[in-house]
């Protein structure tokens, strides 16, 4: 996980690079050959209008817009399309009256037929057309004939709506999906002046169509959710990151008065590059739902509102009581800096190894994984991911679980036939349109279809600069993490770990790991220890000495307290010391850890529950003090991608009254009179870096083998199921557009397996196990007999809660 | 000049679209001879012989098979033009009706000669009966063991599918076309790269129109200088030419290039009813039109050049007196208008503008402005179109406005059907008043 070999391949690469020289009006100009004009032009500082020709998908010519003159070229060019060459001579509207008198025309041409219905146009007042005409449009028209009119609006889906009468025809809609995601859903219908953009029988289907809107040069695109709700000039515009993946999109924030209006993506060329997905851009009126306005502590068995004094005082109280003996959860949706502080809180105010930032399924080898393969590096990233041969996906649908990735790949396969293999149980929609080869597994057994790898597999993966990515999924999957590096090892290929949430990684590079401290340090290494300890001003000796309880193991502690208390009382005995007597849980959502009723019992049970949480829960429902604090856009923080690179933000909202987590933490540690932990953003991130990452070993003891490849029998399968990118996850919520985007939920089975149970192509099929059923409409799949597959958390599939059940499980089919 | 029938030669016999007919006559004779000649060599016979092509644009017919990269290893390809749309134009159905074979013979040397083992034919959609031909000689040449595997102990392979359009003049644009046969919306494709280099599937190939085709096995088995004999050094050959409108014979006049419209016209039987032309187009609706000034031009694209218009597709198409400009020149743009693809600017709206400008003036509504900006519209979209239809449908006004004015300024105010009975310009006398 390195970036230097790589970075020798892009300097190579540049040097290699042929360079050409041409003048454009008057000045020369030297660029990379290949470069259009329009570019080469820009570097000049000289602005070609246009409309068809955003820089990232490839030039069509249509809409004429940027006509201009070449030296002993008969007729006035295309600049998007035409490459500068040597010695070519160029004249744009600045020094060509025919160049500008070409552009006048083609302007006055595309205001025929619009509307010119600025003042209640969403894209008025960041409108390219209304700009180009404002500069360069005659103030008066020439036409005067009719002008073409449509019904209007058409839902292109339940998100995006489609004003034709406004669209200027630059297929830049249809190119972006046809180029850049891949769903051609949408395409241009009719022809001549009745061309429009329209959709077959189906609705735009795309987890990207929000991009559509963004790059549409007029406001011909817009969203059923932002349409007529503000004007552009009325907006204040941050930059932030987005919280919702580990993909780290540069996002956008519009906001008037304290409310977020609508989020775009912010171009980052070595990241989002100018895109995101529909999730990132939509998913945002959770922000000001339902939320906890004060502080709560119970009293008599409710909850009732306290002031903060009060309430950190029952806290710190309670917590300082549980010194040794507490544990924290802290999810996976934290900023590196609030991660950092609980990390630090946990070890030094609870003086405890107990934490973990996983709120999902995990498996035995995972801590290790990530402590060793993980934690304060950087890299693979997405330049190499770009520029890699090959890709090997492992237990990883980048389409659902990391869409920029999915991006990236999409544009190597199609810019220089990167070859995408993916080990998964069936060839998802995502990875087909990834043209990746399968390598199919058996959820749970990845372990060996690593192992058992075809020998060209490999040999792709021996290309210099290849990529392996495991998702976090590879966790449950026993020995496959472990195959992986080995795998990398063999093979010389980079090794990328890409959680969902966008908040773990930065939580591992800080340490919300048990037996992880910040840096990638081993808890357990002497010297590691004594360099964290003297950062956080703490003797060497106070912080914890072995591996504390991951989550299920904390879980299960507190069972095992509940279990010795009540013998303890049969038997009338004083009950022993308990091990967890207090939990601290931030932004944990029961219901996505596995066997959830175990945790919310645990919940339940504990003497001492904390809930630091921005809207009322099942956490804040046990809670004996609940303490709210901001949400994205009230604070500023930092999101470390799946690449390791750190995507900091700003508040959106400067009046913003509420307090981050790490603000809370240090007010905690005040009330323990504990020395104070930093408090504010700067702070942290200044301890962070001066901390840096670990420079010693970096063991990864005993992991676990692969163990046997289930067996189901008749009427059984092995449960195949991960999170699709729009689901029911809570940060979704109210945002009723987007949801009626999400793919629908099916059940998938091969035709062998669905005909062992009676099923037909269609019907419902019904999955249980001893916890409950979930049935879906099947759709039979090419994929291995005796899988099925279902959606982990969508409405009518939610596997954690229904079933109980984890990937790999085996489940019972039946005919609903 | 003399009419020299070559493609059309046989045209009387009774069934001249016959495998039997066409093999009476010498068919398939220049295959055999082909596929004994290195194809470099085929390539530089036609190059030499100066063969140009008839789509319309006249391009080098050898020149353009030399571009097909060799021993690229990847396929090549074939794709014969047979969408014939343009108004006016009435060639490349007969040919395909009356000498299939010889099209299907032109199709295998060409082929053999640029390495291709796959052909299409693109018959525009709207004509069934030229398509069921297509399809049935290509079955008769292939049991006949002209086409498949192995043609005539030669080691070429070849299959040849005929394929029918939607019905869109866009679609004879060859990137448009090659587009629509793979199956997409077919607006024509950025260039370069040239079909010669990416074309079909995005491998080499060679777009022709049908005439061009099958002139090619008259070449082969006549040779070049027998060629070269008729036509001139820049505009070699014989031509099939069309000749339309108000002539007593419309029909299809197979003579050298450089036969003069004067020829033609007597070969016609001149103007109907001994009426004078009052313009005339020597090559579609496309090209700007002419008058009886130019009768005596030879028909070559050169000098149609220097008379100030194109040769185009060799089809040309008289008007008497009867006829109003206003009309025909409104006629014209609304098939331009309701074939424009939509891609670019220019063409989709400038059509649209143009058109409903002109049908003001067909009702005696234009104005004195109006004259004047059409002039400036079309020269928006002249050169600044993606493709040649949007020229084509640029450049009917100004020519017409040049030579009649005055018919423009009657339509200020009296509408087309009042300055020109429509009733007298018909053609066909049973049809005067159908259309009144
Ligand atoms: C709008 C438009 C329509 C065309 N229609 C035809 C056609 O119907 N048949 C044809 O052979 N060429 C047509 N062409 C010309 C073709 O693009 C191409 O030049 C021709 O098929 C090449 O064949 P050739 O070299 O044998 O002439 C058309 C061009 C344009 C711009
Ligand atoms: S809808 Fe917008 S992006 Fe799509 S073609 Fe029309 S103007 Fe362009
Ligand atoms: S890809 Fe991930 S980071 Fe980017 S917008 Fe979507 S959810 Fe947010
Ligand atoms: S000129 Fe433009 S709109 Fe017209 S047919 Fe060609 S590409 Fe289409
Ligand atoms: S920007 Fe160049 S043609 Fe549209």
């Amino acid at each position: 996980m390195t970036a230097t070999s790589n970075d020798k391949d892009t300097a190579q690469a540049a040097a290699e690079v042929e360079m050409v020289t041409g003048v454009i009006d008057g000045h020369e100009v030297t660029v990379p050959k290949g470069t259009v004009i329009i570019r080469a032009a820009e570097l000049t500082g000289v602005d070609i209008p246009r409309f068809c020709a955003p820089p990232l998908l490839d030039p069509v010519a249509a809409c004429r817009a940027c006509l201009i003159e070449v030296e002993g070229m008969p007729k006035p060019q295309p600049s998007c399309a035409v490459e500068l060459g040597d010695g070519m001579v160029v004249h744009t509207q600045l020094t060509s009256e025919v160049a500008a008198k070409a552009q006048a025309g083609v302007m006055e041409f595309l205001l025929i037929n619009h509307p010119l219905d600025c003042p209640v146009c969403d894209k008025g007042g960041e409108c390219p057309l209304q700009n180009q005409a404002m500069t360069t449009g005659n103030p008066e028209t020439r036409y005067t004939l009719q002008k073409l009119t449509f019904p209007k609006p058409i839902n292109i889906s339940t998100e995006i709506l489609l004003d034709r009468e406004r669209c200027v025809m630059c297929q830049r809609c249809t190119r972006f999906a046809d180029e850049i995601a891949g769903d051609p859903f949408i395409e241009l219908v009719q022809r001549g002046a009745h061309q429009q953009i329209g959709i077959g029988e189906e609705p735009f289907d795309s987890y990207f169509s929000g991009n559509t809107i963004q790059i549409c040069p007029v406001g011909a695109l817009t969203s059923a959710d932002y349409r007529f709700r503000a004007r552009p000039f009325d907006l204040v515009s941050v930059p932030t990151t987005c919280e919702h993946c580990a993909s780290g999109c540069s996002l956008r924030t519009d906001y008037r008065h304290d409310a977020v209006m609508r989020r775009q993506a912010w171009d980052d060329p070595e990241v989002n590059e100018e895109w995101n997905c529909d999730k990132g851009r939509f998913a945002f009126p959770y922000l000001s739902l339902d939320r906890l306005s004060g502080p709560l502590v119970r009293e008599d068995g409710e909850l009732r509102p306290a002031s903060w004094p009060e309430a950190l005082r029952l806290a710190a109280d309670g917590l300082g009581r549980a010194r040794g003996r507490a544990a924290v959860l802290t999810g996976g949706r934290l900023t590196m800096e609030d991660a950092y502080a609980y990390a630090r809180f946990a070890r030094t105010a609870l003086a405890t190894d107990n934490i973990d930032m996983r709120a999902r399924a995990i498996g035995p080898d995972e801590a290790g994984f990530l402590a060793s393969q993980v934690a304060g590096t950087c890299g693979p990233t997405y330049a190499q991911l770009a520029a890699a041969p090959a890709v090997l996906l492992v237990a990883f649908e980048p389409e659902e679980e990391s869409p920029i990735v999915f991006l990236r790949l999409r544009k190597a396969v199609r810019q220089h036939g990167q070859q995408v293999v993916t080990v998964a149980p069936y060839p998802s929609h995502g990875s087909t349109k990834l043209s990746a080869t399968l390598v199919p597994a058996v959820p749970g057994a990845e372990a060996h279809s690593l192992a058992a790898l075809p020998a060209d597999v490999r040999d792709l993966l021996q290309q210099p600069g290849s990529v392996i990515l495991v998702g976090e999924r590879a966790a449950t999957a026993p020995g496959a993490l472990r195959a992986a590096a080995d795998l990398a090892d063999q093979t010389g290929a980079h090794l990328g770990w890409i959680p969902r949430r966008a908040g773990e990684r930065g939580a591992v590079d800080t340490g919300c790991l048990p037996g992880l401290l910040p840096g990638g340090r081993p808890l357990t290494d002497p010297a590691a220890r004594r360099e964290v300890a003297s950062a956080w001003g703490v003797a060497a000796d106070d912080l914890p000495t072995s591996a504390g309880l991951d989550l299920p193991a904390v879980v299960a502690a507190i069972a095992a307290d509940v279990a010795t208390r009540r013998s303890a009382a049969e038997q009338g005995d004083e009950a022993p010391a308990n091990t967890i007597d207090a939990l601290l849980v931030a932004g944990v959502e029961a219901s996505d850890v596995p066997h959830s009723d175990a945790l919310l019992r645990a919940l339940q049970d504990v003497p001492f529950l904390v809930s630091l949480e921005t809207r009322p829960s099942e956490v804040t429902d046990f809670a004996d003090v609940v303490l709210p604090v901001s949400v994205v856009t009230e604070k500023e923080g930092t999101f470390v991608d799946w690449e390791g690179r750190r995507r900091p933000f700003a508040r959106s909202f400067p009046l913003a009254t509420t307090f981050p987590d790490a603000e809370v933490l240090a007010l905690l540690a005040d009330y323990l009179d504990l020395d104070a932990a930093p408090r504010d953003v700067p702070a942290l991130r200044a301890e962070i870096d001066s901390l840096g990452a670990w420079g010693g070993e970096r063991p990864w003891p005993g992991a676990a083998g692969a163990t046997d490849t289930p067996n189901p029998g008749p009427g059984e399968a092995v449960l195949a199921s991960w999170r699709l990118l729009l689901d029911r996850g809570i940060m979704q919520e109210g945002e009723p557009y987007l949801a009626g985007t999400r793919q629908p939920s099916v059940a998938r089975v091969s035709a062998a397996t669905a005909a062992g149970v009676g099923v037909p192509d269609g019907e419902r099929l019904s999955v249980s196990t001893d916890h409950g059923t979930i049935a879906l409409p099947v759709e039979i799949t090419e994929m291995p007999d005796g899988i099925v597959w279902l959606p982990m958390n969508s409405p009518e599939s939610r596997v954690t809660t229904t079933l109980r059940a984890t990937p790999g499980d085996t489940v019972r089919l039946g005919r609903e | 000049m003399p009419l020299t029938p070559v493609i059309t030669a046989h045209w009387d016999d009774p069934h001249s679209y016959t495998l039997d007919s066409y093999r009476r006559h010498g068919g398939y004779t220049a295959l055999a001879q082909a596929l004994k000649t290195d194809p470099d060599e085929v390539i530089a016979t036609v190059k030499e012989s100066g063969l140009r092509g008839r789509g319309g644009a006249g391009f080098p017919t050898g020149l353009k098979w030399s571009f097909v990269p060799q021993n690229d290893g990847r396929p090549h390809y074939l794709v014969v033009n047979g969408d014939e749309s343009e108004p006016g134009a009435c060639k490349d159905i007969p040919i395909m009706l009356a000498n299939p074979h010889a099209l299907i013979e032109g199709i295998v040397i060409t082929c053999w000669a640029i390495r291709a083992s796959h052909a299409f034919i693109y018959i525009r959609g709207e004509v069934p009966m030229p398509i069921r031909r297509m399809q049935k000689s290509v079955a008769e040449a292939r049991a006949a063991g002209y086409l498949g595997k192995n043609i005539l102990g030669s080691g070429l392979d070849l299959e040849i599918v005929v394929h029918g359009g939607a019905g869109a003049y866009i679609c004879g644009e060859e990137t448009a076309l090659l587009d629509s046969l793979e199956g997409r919306r077919g607006q024509p494709r950025l260039k370069p790269p040239f079909p010669a280099v990416a074309g079909l599937y995005a491998s080499p190939t060679v777009v022709n129109n049908v005439e061009t085709i099958s002139s090619v096995p008259y070449i082969i088995k006549n040779g070049v200088s027998w060629y070269r004999e008729m036509g001139t050094e820049k505009s070699p050959g014989f031509k099939v030419w069309a000749v339309s409108g108000h002539v007593t014979r419309p029909g299809i006049y197979e003579a050298p290039l450089g036969i003069t419209m004067g020829e033609l016209l007597d070969y016609a039987g001149g103007i109907r009813d001994g009426r004078d032309v009052k313009f005339w187009l020597p090559g579609g609706s496309s090209v700007p039109m002419l008058t009886a000034d130019h009768l005596d031009t030879p028909m070559t694209y050169e000098a149609i050049v220097d008379a100030g218009s194109m040769l185009g597709t060799g089809t040309p198409m008289l008007f008497d007196e009867t006829t109003s400009v206003v009309k025909a020149i409104t006629r014209w743009l609304e098939f331009y208008r309701h074939e424009s693809c939509g891609k670019c600017t220019p063409c989709r709206e400038g059509t649209y503008w143009i058109t409903g400008t002109l049908e003001k003036f067909q009702e005696g509504r234009g104005s004195q402005d109006e004259i004047e900006d059409l002039v400036e519209i079309c020269n928006q979209i002249m050169g600044r179109s993606f493709c040649a239809l949007g020229d084509a449908a640029a450049t009917p006004y100004a020519p017409s406005l040049a030579l009649f004015r005055s018919e423009w300024e009657a339509a200020l105010t009296q509408p087309a059907d009042e300055a020109f009975d429509p009733a007298a310009t018909m053609i066909i006398p049973s049809m005067s008043g159908v259309g009144a």
